[in-house]
């Protein structure tokens, strides 16, 4: 089937099949920003925008797509730089393999939470798995962008 | 992971129940999450998503919540964090992660009565009814001992009537399934008491609900009748002895917690 997409501002037309997830059509189609590290909907890393909002591209069908606004990471290039030179900095980035997925869901969080406290970050940051670094340095840089971002 | 040899996405509901209808292997798609982790060979699949069946809607009286509403939405809804002593979202906000909760819905769990759901103890607990496309409105508790037919949940219906109620889940890590489940409401004398995951599909502890409407239980009897009433079983999680234990724990956790808001 025929599904029309706007993805980082532009406009798709893609044939897609009825049982196929967003993340492959993604992937298929150059963006391959988009990770999988779990097939159990679990590990967060294939996180893009559906309307702005986050969601598992493994999980939601590529038809369900049809007529709505994707966002991945290559489509907020300035805000996603500039965590990640904090992300780095903090030592909390290490093979980069749940980078994108991890950028994506923070950017949404400091869009949809007003000043949120350690465990509010905590609580929407879980299901971001990272088998690197810990958690710690994460969260360090996250609670650092968002001081940056509120000055 | 599935495989479909026909999407179909239907416009109105009684398209999809035709649809679904018409063969007796189509199934629907929900939130697809907990489809995705089986290989179900599909022939035809009946889209939910174009049915606007995600809103929730305050009433004086009730709250009605659609199948496809979110389990995010069931979490962050204003009229769900005002009512119910906030039990729904406290009973979905540690299910995986945001982006999980933003694609899972509620209607799933409530209609295939999903052993581990967490939000279907909530409910059970509630003043709760569903209303299907072709068998009409009845209690929840009804329905889940229902046999199983094809149908479509369309909505949940919840009273409000003021009832204060708690919800309480162990789990062992942060956003894996819950080992145990209890939610425990209270209003005018009468108890509540739902215990789900164990690993069953969530059930009503009757004679404990009705010992406690009749006086005089402790938290610690409630909960320790309820482990005695209620049958627990064993899957990789935990076995249904530790079950069993957790249920007396999480029973007089929640009977104490609405006593104190009484």
């Amino acid at each position: 089937m025929q599904i029309n997409v706007i993805v980082n501002g532009k406009e798709f037309g893609w044939e897609v099949a009825g049982d196929e997830f967003l993340a492959d059509t993604l992937r298929e189609h150059g963006f391959l920003s988009i990770r999988q590290g779990c097939d159990t909907s679990c590990c967060g890393l294939c996180t893009v925008w559906l309307d702005g909002r986050p969601h598992l591209s493994c999980t939601v069908l590529a038809a369900r797509a049809n007529g709505r606004t994707v966002t991945t990471i290559e489509g907020v290039q300035p805000q996603a730089e500039a965590f990640a030179r904090i992300l780095a900095a903090e030592g909390a980035e290490q093979c980069g393999f749940c980078s994108p997925g991890f950028i994506m869901t923070v950017l949404a969080m400091s869009r949809e939470l007003k000043n949120p406290d350690e465990s509010e970050i905590i609580h929407y940051l879980t299901g971001n798995l990272c088998r690197c670094t810990g958690y710690m340095g994460q969260l360090r840089a996250v609670k650092k962008f968002l001081e940056e971002a509120a000055q | 992971m599935f495989t479909v040899r026909e999407l179909a996405q239907p416009e109105s509901i009684e398209e999809a129940y035709v649809k679904l209808s018409s063969d007796p292997s189509n199934v629907l798609l929900a939130g697809c999450a907990y489809l995705r982790l089986g290989n179900k060979k599909i022939d035809v699949a009946v889209d939910l998503d174009s049915l606007n069946l995600d809103f929730v809607t305050e009433e004086t009286d009730l709250v009605e919540i659609g199948a496809m509403t979110t389990l995010r939405e069931l979490e962050t809804n204003p009229v769900l964090r005002k009512n119910f002593s906030g039990i729904l979202p406290r009973s979905v906000e540690h299910i995986i992660g945001v982006q999980f909760r933003s694609s899972a819905t509620v209607g799933a769990p409530v209609f295939s009565r999903y052993g581990f759901s967490d939000p279907l103890t909530a409910l059970l607990a509630l003043e709760t009814s569903v209303e299907l496309f072709n068998g009409g409105r009845l209690p929840l508790a009804d329905f889940l001992v229902k046999p199983y037919s094809k149908d479509i949940l369309i909505k949940i219906i919840i009273q409000k009537d003021g009832r204060q109620a708690s919800f309480q889940g162990f789990r062992n890590a942060a956003s894996d399934y819950s080992l145990l489940n209890a939610a425990v409401s209270h209003l005018d004398g009468k108890w509540k008491v739902a215990v789900g995951a164990r690993p069953m599909a969530a059930q009503i502890a009757v004679k404990t609900s009705a010992a406690m409407s009749g006086g005089s239980l402790s938290a610690e009897e409630a909960g320790a009748m309820a482990a005695d009433e209620l049958a627990f079983g064993s899957n990789a999680k935990a076995s249904g002895e530790y079950r069993k234990a957790l249920c007396k724990i999480l029973v007089a956790r929640a009977v104490r917690e609405v006593s104190q808001c009484r």
